[in-house]
């Protein structure tokens, strides 16, 4: 395999995995915020009781992609600096607001309601923001002008793609969180939460692959170079479908206790019906990272620099992987953190 | 321009916030660890006190680095173009560091009660690591802009890269240690100004007062020990300066002329007119002897340097204000702790009033000393390689989102105070100490 691919392929593993934390991190703000308001309702415990420990671990993920994403590519820098600046800036501002107002409304009861309701609304916003990047990267929104990129932001706010990868998203987002919580919930010993989550995620599952499909109808014209590829790759999307039928069957299935929902089932097989759809969308948007200005190949660092980043990574990982099995040990396992 | 000023208010922001980020766990630690040698329960519930809020500082911390991270990135693509090819190593080792930092945190935070005291010690010393490991590692960036190392620039490009040199760049160890050890003595002048505060109250009780007094001790030692440290280092520091930065060390000292047996210039003004730092009191050869441990090492001077080279003459007082602070919180905290624990005395009322002005005073000097650094490279990013103007972006969005981010860092400064002294006031001491009494 060419180094760049190698690369690519961490990066994307990453951006992977903090899709998947950051749509539990907040879709689980979101709950927290909806059943909040009747005061220590099961379902927003449980919200909150991931959320507490998992949202700084979340958030450094997301860094660790950009600091990847500049250290392996670095010639993408002036490009991507150019066309996100304002999407993440904005971005940040409310990533934020939310961390530290979560943070505060353990601390400040009273005001507690306030600063819940404000990270909860920042959590929908920050990944509007975080994927209305997607359609950018596919082509169409971006111009020359004396030597310069230039993002065409009215184009992409009236532009119907830009909203149908918003929608995209937030469905994402409902759907893996609430799975996850009913799981949760099943594990922490509250039925009543766990069907309340179910409920959601049955809503939510069919909805998100609806939008998925549309979301592929609704590409602008410069996009079909994409649109060809995924049709190169529809084995990895396929693959994803079939694991979403069984990830779904498992929800109507009666568990030990007699309720319904195999949730730890349905939940794996619905992270890898991600991993199949993220690395088939991944192989599809090769060789361009911002197409049709910059391919990955000419971003790439150069290849002392690319092994020296390898290792540490290598390294990093084998450090970091027992640190998480400890943390999800406490955190996700342990009876006398769930059932307190 | 905006995003100059953009991004060093973010920095400057995140410093005060990071600093004590790295300086804390280690006074959880101290304070875990006199609990677990001396089994008083005030260590315990000085500890857990810290700790929450440390909890609060570090959320705005982890938002605030989070911000640098991708501001960086998306300010400086000129800067982060040549930082992804020779230096990206310590930014991505930072990042595993964090995470380090950031899973160990919540164990603590959340798992204190089932853990056993030698697991919750060990969480917390991996905290620790793991904070002091990130600024390191990121203090080991800034060291390379400051004296950059390990490629060569042919034809505008970047060759022969070798990213251990990189890593290792001549000023890395002494700029990594002067950075850890200031932060550390940073957090113990915070803790002893809130014990010293807290003394100085009328209306506190015995039982109060011991538990104040045992924080304010703590911090005290250390405060003095870090001082030191600090002293020690900077004098390292300066030797590296002379070495590979001579331009930085001739306007630190407003130097002009190159010479030998050079003066050090204490306060005053440097003038470029008369080429003089005016008003200043000048200790003939002290200068020289910092640099090259001989009063008649040659010191360069200003002159030798094209002058669109040189970077803005006020850090001198910068670089006054953060050594005139040190020099005192050492000289002050060596006093108390001869009092203390040489001359068997008790403090005076006047002792505490002093020591609560330290805290901000070591925060003044922090910021001033890493104001220095980075004006002191200026016009440079990166020394003799790339120019400031060279390395910003050409959005048109800057000014947008300085007055935005100006905006949240100022609310934010407020409302973590007003959340550190809402919950504070709501949690005494007092409650602490009678809930297990």
């Amino acid at each position: 395999m060419e180094a760049s691919i190698i690369a690519i392929t961490i990066l994307w593993s990453f951006l992977y995995i903090y899709s998947m934390l950051g749509s539990l991190d907040f879709g689980a703000g979101f709950w927290g915020m909806i059943y909040g308001k009747k005061n220590n309702t099961g379902a927003s415990l449980i919200a909150n009781r991931f959320l507490s420990p998992t949202w700084e671990v979340t958030n450094v993920f997301l860094v660790l992609f950009v600091v990847a994403l500049y250290s392996f590519f670095p010639f993408a820098a002036s490009m991507l600096g150019v066309l996100f600046l304002l999407p993440i800036g904005l971005g940040l501002v409310l990533l934020t607001i939310r961390t530290t107002f979560m943070v505060f409304s353990h601390s400040v009861k009273r005001y507690g309601r306030l600063l819940q309701v404000i990270s909860g609304i920042t959590g929908i916003l920050i990944p509007a923001l975080l994927v209305s990047i997607l359609p950018v990267t596919l082509g169409g929104f971006i111009t020359m002008e004396n030597g310069h990129h230039e993002l065409l932001y009215g184009k992409l706010l009236t532009s119907f793609t830009t909203y149908a990868h918003i929608l995209f998203g937030i469905c994402t987002q409902f759907f893996l969180s609430a799975l996850f919580l009913a799981d949760y919930a099943s594990v922490s010993k509250d039925p009543s939460a766990a069907q309340l989550y179910r409920k959601h995620a049955i809503v939510a599952g069919p909805v998100t692959i609806v939008v998925a499909v549309l979301t592929l109808f609704t590409l602008e014209p410069e996009a079909s170079w994409f649109l060809t590829n995924v049709e190169n790759h529809l084995y990895g999307f396929g693959m994803s479908l079939l694991l979403f039928l069984f990830g779904y069957a498992a929800l109507f299935l009666k568990n030990r206790d007699g309720q319904r929902g195999l949730f730890r089932y349905a939940v794996v097989f619905v992270v890898l019906q991600y991993g199949f759809a993220i690395y088939a969308y991944g192989s599809s948007h090769l060789p361009y990272m911002v197409y049709p200005h910059l391919t990955i190949e000419e971003a790439f660092t150069n290849p002392s620099m690319f092994y020296a980043l390898l290792i540490a990574t290598i390294i990093g990982m084998a450090i970091l992987v027992p640190a998480f099995y400890l943390f999800w040990k406490l955190f996700l396992k342990d009876r006398r953190y769930l059932e307190q | 321009m905006y995003a100059r000023v953009l991004f060093g208010s973010s920095l400057g922001f995140h410093i005060i916030y990071a600093t004590l980020g790295v300086g804390l766990p280690l006074m959880i630690i101290l304070s875990e660890f006199m609990h677990i040698i001396t089994k008083d329960r005030h260590y315990a519930i000085m500890a857990r006190r810290i700790t929450k809020g440390f909890a609060i500082l570090i959320a705005v911390s982890i938002a605030s680095g989070t911000i640098v991270g991708v501001l960086l990135s998306l300010l400086w693509p000129g800067f982060m173009e040549m930082v992804g090819q020779i230096i990206a190593l310590p930014f991505l080792i930072e990042i595993f560091a964090f995470l380090i930092e950031a899973v160990f945190m919540s164990i603590y935070l959340y798992a204190a009660d089932r853990l056993s005291p030698a697991m919750r010690l060990g969480s917390i010393i991996l905290v620790a690591i793991g904070a002091v490991g990130s600024a390191i590692l990121i203090t080991d960036a800034h060291a390379w802009m400051n004296t950059p190392d390990g490629f060569r620039i042919v034809n505008g490009e970047v060759v022969d890269v070798d990213p251990l040199d990189a890593f290792f760049n001549p000023s890395f160890f002494a700029t990594a240690l002067h950075v850890t050890v200031s932060a550390y003595m940073t957090a113990a002048f915070v803790m002893a100004s809130v014990a010293a505060f807290k003394l100085l109250k009328r209306n506190i009780t015995k039982e109060e007062r011991s538990y104040h007094m045992k924080g304010l001790k703590i911090s005290l030692v250390l405060g003095l020990l870090m001082s030191l440290a600090t002293a020690a280092n900077g004098h390292e520091t300066a030797q590296m300066l002379h070495e590979y930065m001579p331009r930085k060390l001739a306007a630190a000292e407003g130097l002009f002329e190159t010479q030998s047996y050079a003066p050090l210039a204490i306060g005053g003004f440097t003038d470029e007119e008369s080429e003089s730092v005016k008003f200043a009191i000048e200790i003939p050869g002290a200068l020289s002897f910092l640099a090259g441990d001989r009063f008649d090492t040659e010191v360069l001077g200003l002159n030798e340097f094209p002058k669109d080279e040189w970077p803005p003459l006020f850090v001198h007082t910068l670089f006054n204000v953060m050594v005139g602070i040190g020099t005192l919180l050492l000289l002050y905290s060596a006093f108390l702790v001869i009092w203390k624990f040489v001359l068997k005395k008790e403090f005076k009322p006047w002792m505490f009033a002093g020591l609560t002005a330290g805290g901000p005073l070591a925060i003044i000097a922090i910021e001033a000393g890493w104001c220095f650094s980075c004006i002191g490279r200026q016009p440079w990013t990166i020394t003799d390689v790339m120019r400031t103007t060279e390395a910003a972006t050409d959005s048109d969005y800057v000014g947008l989102l300085f007055f935005l981010f100006a905006g949240l860092y100022i609310a934010l400064l407020f409302i973590t105070s007003f959340v550190m002294r809402y919950y504070f006031k709501r949690n005494p001491v007092m409650k602490d100490l009678q809930l297990e009494g």
